[in-house]
């Protein structure tokens, strides 16, 4: 296996179908179609793998694929959901720009193991390059007989259309994402039902991450125990990391699951010179804030980040140096979740603004003790009582920051500035 | 069956039901704003969270499934700490104004701020403001910053209504519901947002400010605008009606009313109404005592009747008059020797009276040599044609298979049309067969829009389908179906051809095994006929009467000109009568004809009864005092009758009347739509050249009290008629739409715009009826002729 299995750059110019053919592209595709390998069989393997999904939530691939019916008459969906839109995030971009024919592999192998003969991959609004990259990586898929009728040349057929999204960060919710290409008014369906049984236009739908997706053709080549093998217990194999902040070389990397987070500070050149390491938001902007001491006692996966209060989330690491005022941070952050409430329920519509407005008074000097209190209890009022996770994800960055940054915070309301 | 615990109770209830169903069942209270039995399910307002045996959070009561063995806390601690929260999220950008709005005292969340609000707010920030919407003149959306987004509306509109009117736009905070580009909203129904808005976001705009609700006595009353028989709330302080509301009742309206139920009122006290006796002399109108008027009437009936005889008298009434007043009103007439009364005034095919199978004791059989024909000696009157629905309300919403034949039906029929609607949303296919085509959103399954020469060919072909069994089109569907519903609208009744519209339509229900009927016009379509305010044998039809022109009429809530079949003929009639009495709730143009006006009650003012379409009879009370000097029709009629010396007059109530009217009547065995075959009757020749008319009667042009609403005058429905036209026939007239043209039809023309329809068949002109800048055409069916003005 290659160092490097998902991530590429454009030197590598594997947009180009020659070249991904080239660096043993479609061998995986092939694989599964000519040894008619069974769905029963890929499942396994995915399961064998340790893939969970790495557009934040975790959850086991295999098992979400095993969900889907079988035995079902009518149209099944395929979704990629593409809309990379947590602040910190910018790995699936990466994918969908210089490695697009990966993903068109990884989702040809999942529509043939779920029967599903038409796919979407929705584009995050913001980014036109990699939706045109992925328009033309489709087209040129098709024309080899990739994608389409009769997939080389054999009985299985699968088109994916690229559609792209308007920059609402909610669409990145599967459900919000399926009601946004139905040509609705983005905003997350409650649940139950799941997608597997009730998704885009009301069929069975299965909905997976880019890079997720950029993972199966390397299961499928190399078996997914040694996938798993890459990674450590209850997260196998590799996954891209984003880190961007106060480094001196922010980007994305390619590493194993279980990496020390001292390991990738390092391969991005460390923290800003004369500076120091103060917090890192481990996984996107919604996860819960770490200090410094516990962050660099860290392993990048899913237990350990659990373990030390946050989580691995989409595996963007936000790095914040010694000259970082927590509550300027956390006014940021808040406004982000604010702006970005799709107003659907009432927790989320009305106290992510009530969020923003008490730490933007901290922030400005018309902070009260009492604020610090009763911000701990709105979270409570909005986290677990919404729609969709856009409420916890409003939640969990004020509780983490005041769980260990309280202090800054009370600082900030007695003496009206700041600590740093 | 599934077993569940709520707060330590146990509940059976059925697989599929919600948490909150399930409470609701067992009487458990769970607060909620979004939800709402009738719409689909949101979970956006959080509410109704309850804490969940083994759930690791609180979970929405409106949209969690039950399951076997699930035990549900609503009052527990982490249920109500979920249920605090969410209620001081939603009062946070609330203004609180309740002093000075409109819902207070009848809002869901001052109600639930009550039980779950704080004392004080933790809130200190600014407060959201959005600004108000205008969507038009029946719904105000002034105070948009009260709106708590749970989307009631919005859903409402989509799913009952069938069009999304209102959406809700922006995200967040700034999310607020609104119409589509500032339009108004323009559904037949558009009222019930006001009652399902949980605050005062929407109020009624007539209403706005007018009466605080606990203020107001609410009595229990019926829809007089359809025939329905919707159960309504009618509103009342200081003896004037001030709003209407639906009351609940599952078989017939749900929890809905019609606009035009619930806005006509406004027309009830409007300028117009005659608050006094009036009697013209000498060409002048003079306000009289009711003495003075009523013997002016009674002098003038029996000098005719006595002279010219009184087969020259006829009497005309509304289908929305009382069933009281109907059953005295032809008691009157039979008492003074004429059978010359009818109710079914834009009825233009009456082939079918008298043409029906089996023979009824007449029950009130006049006396033997005043009004008694053959066949009532020969042991009874034949078996009375009685068309009504042919099923109940409720039939038509299990349907899997609909024919509908001429109706405007969305207009004419809104809840029935709302009702149809959610059927065919289940997988129900609704067919059409008629003259237009207005959107009826819905999805039609087949329709053949036909000039109404060719109505009668074009069932026949379906009949003849049907017979065939063929496995297409309208009969394909029928054939498909296993609740097969043909229903007649207006239109179809008010055919020339009725008669073998009803023929044929009985034949295809027969051969589809389904169920057969007639979508009634007004109130009392079914009880006008119930009170035998019909010719019998011997006299004349409401068309004949006019065509025949008596010497003295008498006129029950009859606009002449806008409630007749041929408002040309009509008023021609009454402009030639010797004597013409009025019983009227308006001035209305009968002051140019009559020559005694006396002021009778609108519904709101008398006590009676409506018989619906499905045959449910209804009785209410007067809900107010009668305006002025109006008195209920009822007992104007019966001093008419004790003045003319009728027998059988002495009635203290309108109970005593009903019950003579229809008491110990097996009413269902009355109602009967089956008729020998019809296909004798009139026929309407196809029209080689010119134009046919169509014309429907709009919705706000139905009856008296409407087409005085204010409110439902002003709204998109209302418009002015205009002549529409195939843009091909525009064409060949040389016309552009938007254009003023001059349609004429017998003696008279009116000038109306031109405008294209490509929907309608070509060689028809569709004008409307009911309205005055129609009211000196002619015939609603026939010939008529566009020209350039």
């Amino acid at each position: 296996m290659s160092a490097q299995i998902i991530l590429a750059t454009a030197n590598d110019g594997l947009a180009k179908l020659d070249n991904y053919i080239k660096a043993g592209g479609y061998q995986a595709l092939r694989k599964v179609l000519t040894e008619k390998i069974s769905p029963e069989a890929i499942i396994a393997e995915v399961k064998a793998s340790g893939l969970r999904g790495r557009g934040g939530a975790g959850f086991p691939t295999g098992l979400k694929w095993s969900f889907m019916p079988r035995n079902y008459d009518g149209v099944k969906y395929l979704v990629c959901n593409s809309d990379e839109g947590e602040p910190g995030t910018c790995k699936d971009r990466d994918i969908l720009r210089y490695n697009p024919h990966l993903l068109i592999e990884g989702m040809a192998i999942a529509a043939y193991t779920m029967g599903v003969k038409t796919g979407y991959n929705y584009v995050h609004g913001e980014i036109f390059e990699a939706y045109e990259v992925m328009e033309a990586a489709c087209e040129e898929a098709r024309k080899a007989g990739y994608l389409g009728k009769n997939i080389l040349g054999l009985d299985f057929e699968f088109d994916l259309h690229n559609h792209m999204g308007y920059g609402a960060y909610v669409c990145g919710e599967e459900t919000a994402l399926l009601e946004s290409i139905e040509g609705k008014k983005g905003q997350p369906r409650y649940k139950p039902p799941f997608p597997a049984s009730f998704g885009l236009y009301g069929k069975p739908t299965t909905i997976n991450n880019t890079e997720t997706f950029a993972s199966i053709p390397c299961i499928i080549r190399e078996g997914g125990q040694k996938f798993a093998d890459l990674g450590v217990p209850n997260s196998g194999g590799i996954k891209l990391f984003s880190i961007s902040g106060h480094v001196n070389n922010p980007g994305n990397f390619e590493l194993p699951m279980g990496t020390p987070f001292k390991k990738l500070l390092e391969l991005a050149g460390g923290v800003r010179k004369g500076h120091k390491l103060k917090a890192v938001i481990p996984g996107g902007s919604s996860m819960p804030v770490l200090p410094a001491e516990i962050m660099m006692d860290v392993n990048l996966d899913y237990d350990s980040l659990q373990k030390a209060g946050s989580y691995l989330g989409s595996g963007a690491v936000i790095v914040m140096d010694d000259t970082t005022c927590m509550v300027k941070a956390l006014e940021r952050l808040s406004y982000f979740y604010y702006e970005e409430s799709c107003g659907q329920c009432t927790p989320c519509r009305e106290g992510t603004g009530w969020l923003y407005r008490i730490i933007h008074r901290i922030e400005h000097g018309e902070g009260k003790p009492e604020d610090l209190d009763l911000l701990l209890d709105l979270c409570n009022n909005i986290a677990g009582r919404t729609v969709c996770a856009l409420g916890d994800a409003a939640a969990w960055p004020v509780q983490g920051m005041l769980k260990h940054f309280r202090k800054e915070f009370e600082y900030h309301i007695e003496h009206k500035r700041c600590l740093v | 069956m599934i077993n569940i615990e709520i707060d330590g109770i146990k509940i059976q209830t059925q697989n599929g039901a919600t948490v909150i169903e399930a409470a609701h069942q067992a009487g458990i209270t769970i607060p909620h704003f979004c939800y709402h039995k009738k719409l689909s399910i949101a979970a956006n307002c959080r509410m109704c969270l309850v804490q969940v045996e083994k759930a690791p959070k609180p979970l929405p009561a409106c949209a969690t499934p039950v399951a076997e063995g699930m035990k549900v806390f609503t009052h527990s601690e982490q249920a109500v700490k979920a249920q605090k929260g969410v209620m001081e999220f939603l009062l946070v950008n609330h203004p609180l104004d309740c002093p000075i709005c409109d819902q207070g005292g009848e809002c869901m969340l001052q109600d639930m701020s009550v039980g779950y609000g704080g004392g004080h707010s933790r809130y200190h920030e600014e407060k959201r403001v959005v600004l108000g919407k205008d969507l038009g003149s029946l719904v105000s959306a002034e105070e948009m910053s009260r709106c708590i987004n749970c989307t009631r509306c919005v859903r409402f509109l989509q799913e009952v209504a069938g069009q999304m009117e209102l959406g809700q736009a922006f995200r967040g905070e700034h999310a607020e519901v609104m119409s589509f580009v500032s339009g108004t909203v323009n559904s037949e129904l558009s009222g019930n947002i006001i009652d399902l808005c949980p605050v005062g976001a929407l109020t009624s705009k007539p209403f706005r400010y007018k009466a605080r609700s606990w203020e107001l006595s609410r009595r229990r009353s019926v829809s007089a605008h359809d025939s329905l028989g919707s159960s309504l709330a009618v509103h009342t302080k200081n003896n004037r009606v001030l709003r209407v509301t639906p009351i609940e009742n599952d078989d017939i309206n749900e929890c809905w009313l019609s606009d035009k139920d619930r806005f006509a009122y406004e027309g009830l006290n409007s300028a117009d109404r005659l608050t006094k006796p009036m009697i013209k002399k000498d060409g002048q109108w003079q306000e009289v005592p009711w003495q003075v008027a009523l013997e002016f009437a009674a002098n003038g009936l029996r000098h005719l009747a006595n002279g010219a005889g009184a087969e020259q008298v006829g009497a005309l009434a509304t289908a929305n008059s009382t069933l009281e007043e109907l059953y005295l009103l032809q008691k009157l007439m039979r008492g003074v020797g004429s059978d010359n009364v009818d109710f079914r005034l834009r009825q233009s095919d009456f082939s079918a009276d008298g043409k029906q199978q089996g023979n009824n004791p007449h029950p009130n059989l006049p006396p033997v040599g005043e009004g008694a024909n053959v066949s009532s000696l020969a042991g009874g009157e034949p078996r009375q044609f009685l068309p009504w629905l042919g099923m109940s309300i409720a039939d038509i919403g299990k349907a899997d298979r609909l024919l509908i034949v001429g109706s405007f039906l969305r207009k004419d029929h809104p809840l029935l049309a709302a009702r149809i609607r959610r059927a065919v949303r289940k997988g129900a296919q609704a067919n059409i067969i008629h003259s237009a085509d207005d959107d009826l959103l819905m999805q039609v399954e087949n329709k053949a829009i036909v000039a109404p020469d060719a109505l009668v060919e074009t069932l026949t072909q379906v009949s003849k389908a049907v017979a065939a069994k063929q496995s297409e089109g309208i009969a394909g569907s029928l054939l498909g179906g296993e609740r097969v519903v043909v229903l007649l609208g207006n239109f179809a009744q008010q055919h020339p051809q009725s008669a073998q519209l009803q023929a044929l339509a009985q034949q295809i229900a027969a051969a589809t095994n389904g169920k057969f009927g007639f979508l009634g016009e007004a109130a009392n379509s079914v009880g006008g006929y119930l009170a035998q305010a019909t010719p019998g044998a011997k006299g004349l039809n409401a068309a004949s009467m006019l065509a025949a022109p008596r010497k003295a009429y008498l006129l029950l809530n009859v606009e002449a000109e806008l409630d007749c079949a041929n408002p040309q003929q009509a008023v021609a009639a009454m402009q030639a009568a010797d004597l013409v009495i009025a019983m009227s709730a308006y001035k209305h143009r009968a002051t140019e004809y009559a020559d005694v006006l006396l002021p009778v009650a609108p519904f709101t003012e008398t006590s009676g009864t409506f018989i619906s379409s499905e045959g449910r009879v209804q009785s209410f009370k007067g809900a107010v005092k009668p305006l002025g000097e109006a008195r209920p029709a009822w007992k104007v009629l019966r001093v008419l009758g004790n003045l003319l010396k009728v027998d059988g007059f002495e009635f203290d109530t309108s109970e005593a009347v009903r019950d003579e009217a229809i008491g110990g009547m097996d009413i269902p065995a009355k109602l009967n739509n089956a008729s020998q075959a019809a296909t004798q009757s009139s026929i309407l020749s196809p029209q080689s050249s010119g134009l046919q008319r169509v014309s429907d009667v709009p919705i706000y042009a139905t009856d008296a009290v409407v087409r005085r609403s204010a409110p439902l005058q002003a709204t998109a429905d209302a418009v002015t008629p205009q002549a529409w036209l195939h843009s091909d026939e525009l064409k060949k007239l040389g016309v552009q739409a938007g254009e003023i043209v001059k349609v004429s039809q017998g003696q008279g023309s009116v000038m109306l715009l031109a405008a294209a329809d490509d929907k309608l068949p070509k060689g028809v002109v569709r004008v409307a009826t009911g309205h005055a800048a129609t009211a000196a055409l002619g015939a609603m069916f026939g010939t008529i002729s566009v020209e350039r003005a």
